[in-house]
């Protein structure tokens, strides 16, 4: 079923994707209708997708890097999904979609760990897990609505009003939009922090002991809790706050990367 | 099912002419009602623009008639010598007439190419007419494609995205910035016409707070009466630059009235918020070493005109793609009117054969000896069985026909053939 999903997954969001380029590109209402459906339709294969996978390896999908990043790219389109509902504005869709691809394709392309079954470690593990990944899908998923607002205040700046200019959204809604994720991203990290602190404290009876993955996300809560405090102010809003969303991200990649692979020894792909 | 149009644009009358010829939205109702009651037409709808004047009609009877008499119609309703009128008016009939309303809708006949007031204005005509009652079931079909059609080149082509004058290219910049401007603040400076056009945009757009500031203070509070704004005295400048998220500036002046350090104060007191400068003044109202200010957006005239002169060649070129779905449209129109001709005409010809078969039978079978009247009932329906077969097969046969222009050739051929003299459904 793996095989089968695989490919459903990969052509609704290549669909999604073509369809938000169209829309984008050449504003055609009906493409960005359809690349939204076309994306919900990716999200509902790629979490059947997730799902078999899990099943054939008797593994959770957060146990490799692999499964960890397809996850990761599942949680990124569903973030962006529920942000283009809310906002109702899908024309950078064209640009999240490349990276919810790139998640995907490289979460498939990884060899997958081939592990004894892990033991069960009950739901506020999963929900820790599954919340902290989700976390830093919507700390992505800002950063890349920051990297617009910068390219676009950039264009306007320099008076470079080409076609895209007029098609993008406003950089008002960009600031908000980015906000937006950052908030359900914060919300979401102190509830997936303050689970696996529980799940810590149940497994050995304290929550202290050492690892340098608390330090970070600790780190990187704050960075966002100040992020959202200062777009929020006249004086930061706007580029000042984009640029401060992007340098929290790279905090972010960090502590997924280095953090994880070199320091961390019970963080290991997320 | 004929369509006829009559009319009269920018490019067939000059000014003069369409002054005499326009309608107001009662003028408009009235004539589309005369027109019914009168017999010319069984539907009509009156379009009536600053630059044009087109009155649609579907006549009762397929002749081109209905256009000359339309022309003498509003030669009379506007009091015109019709000679004068004639060489103004234009024609067009179905196909043609379909085309010239989606066109139209398009912005792709404006003036302006691309206007965006006309598919509000095409809109507009259609919620009166439909509301009096004066459209049926052609034109309904046909304006609401054509607002479909205006808001696909709209949402799908350039045509209609990018602002076309300087005032309209300023005002959509700000948006691109502040997306909605309901909760915003315009200053303007300067109280001249195109002052007056950038907040006659801005009020569009239902921007919530409007300051005027003019050297004349009489002139500041003629435009601030007329679009509802404030007037801030000519010296009261701190306050006055603190205040808005859109400054207008337009004044005549030797040298910049607008100073780096006067915005620097201004953008401390306002927090930094974002603030969009349009400067329309020659020479320039701002010091352009105010661009480099931290969330400062300052456009002058060049600027928005060099915007505007890219938008110009963006909508030309986008021309061929609104034809395109100008042209899809009007097939889809045609498919709709030769299907409800085909239908209209399979029932007059089912009620001719049904009357042919009555009287052979009353003729013929009333000859035959010893025929009960359940044998006649049976042969009467035997008779009608094979008629049905004989008419719908072929019906099938060209409603299912891919090619519309044969299809309409077929459908009139039958129609010329076998229902000669008969009234178009």
């Amino acid at each position: 079923m793996d095989h089968l999903f695989f490919p459903l997954t990969l052509a609704a969001y290549l669909g999604s994707f073509a369809c938000y380029v169209g829309y984008l590109v050449a504003g055609r209402e009906w493409s960005g209708r359809v690349a939204t459906v076309l994306l919900a339709a990716g999200l509902v294969a790629h979490y059947y997708a997730l799902l078999e996978r899990s099943r054939g390896l008797h593994t959770v999908p957060y146990h490799d890097l692999s499964g960890s990043m397809s996850l990761f790219g599942w949680l990124l389109a569903l973030t962006y999904l529920s942000l283009e509902v809310f906002h109702r504005q899908r024309s950078v869709g064209a640009l999240v979609l490349p990276f919810v691809l790139a998640f995907f394709l490289f979460a498939n392309v990884a060899t997958a760990a081939h592990n004894a079954a892990v033991p069960a470690k009950g739901v506020a593990f999963a929900l820790h897990v599954t919340l902290s990944i989700l976390a830093y899908a919507a700390f992505g998923l800002s950063c890349v609505l920051s990297v617009i607002y910068l390219a676009q205040q950039r264009l306007l700046q320099k008076h470079k009003v080409g076609s895209i200019v007029w098609r993008l959204p406003p950089l008002d809604l960009l600031d908000r939009m980015s906000q937006s994720s950052v908030l359900v991203g914060l919300i979401a990290i102190a509830i997936g922090t303050a689970l696996g602190f529980l799940w810590v404290d149940r497994l050995t009876g304290g929550v202290w002991h050492y690892d340098p993955k608390y330090v970070i996300t600790l780190l990187v809560l704050a960075a966002y809790v100040i992020y959202l405090r200062l777009a929020r102010n006249p004086s930061w809003r706007g580029s000042r706050a984009s640029r401060l969303c992007i340098l929290n991200f790279a905090i972010v990649i960090f502590s997924f990367t280095v953090v994880n692979l070199f320091f961390s020894h019970a963080h290991r792909y997320f | 099912m004929e369509i006829v149009l009559v009319g009269l644009n920018h490019r067939s009358a000059p000014v003069e002419v369409r002054e005499r010829v326009s309608f107001t939205a009662e003028q408009a109702r009235q004539a589309a009602e005369e027109l019914r009651a009168r017999g010319i037409f069984h539907e009509s709808l009156v379009l009536s623009t600053c630059n044009r004047s087109e009155v649609y009609g579907v006549p009762p009877e397929t002749s081109r008639e209905s256009a000359a008499v339309l022309s003498d119609y509003l030669s009379r309703f506007h009091a015109v010598q019709p000679e004068q009128l004639s060489s103004s008016l234009y024609q067009q009939y179905d196909r043609h007439a379909v085309r010239h309303l989606f066109r139209v809708a398009s912005g792709l006949d404006s003036m302006v190419l691309g206007e965006a007031e006309i598919l509000g204005q095409v809109r507009e005509a259609y919620r009166l007419a439909h509301e009096s009652g004066a459209t049926g079931p052609v034109l309904n079909r046909m304006f609401q494609g054509a607002l479909e059609v205006g808001k696909r080149v709209r949402h799908e082509t350039e045509l209609g995205m990018r602002p076309m004058s300087v005032a309209s290219a300023g005002v959509k910049l700000a948006e691109r910035i502040f997306g909605k401007l309901g909760q915003r603040t315009a200053l303007v400076l300067g109280a001249g016409t195109i002052s007056e056009q950038v907040v006659s945009q801005l009020r569009d757009r239902n921007i919530a707070h409007l300051y005027v500031m003019n050297r004349s203070r009489d002139r500041a509070e003629l435009l601030a009466r007329e679009f509802s704004g404030k007037v801030i005295g000519w010296e009261d400048w701190e306050t006055a630059l603190a205040l808005p998220d859109v400054i207008v500036s337009s004044i005549s002046t030797e040298e910049p009235a607008l100073k780096r350090a006067m915005l620097v104060k201004a953008m401390t007191a306002r927090g930094n918020r974002p603030l969009f400068v349009m400067d329309l003044g020659l020479p320039r109202n701002v010091e352009s070493s105010a661009a480099e200010l931290y969330n400062l957006y300052l456009y002058n005239i060049d600027d928005l005109t060099q915007i505007v002169e890219q938008n110009r060649d963006a909508r030309q070129s986008e021309i061929p793609r609104a034809e395109a779905i100008v042209e899809q449209h009007v097939e889809k129109f045609l498919r709709w009117q030769a299907s409800v001709e085909l239908i209209g005409m399979v029932g007059a010809l089912r009620g001719k054969l049904k009357e042919e078969r009555g009287a052979f039978v009353r003729e013929r079978v009333q000859r035959v000896p010893h025929l009960s009247p359940e044998q006649r009932a049976q042969m009467e329906s035997l008779m009608d069985d094979l008629l049905e077969k004989l008419l719908l097969e072929p019906a099938r046969r060209l409603q299912g026909e891919k090619d519309l222009r044969r299809k309409i050739q077929n459908v009139e051929a039958i129609r010329d053939i076998f229902l000669p003299g008969r009234e178009r459904p």
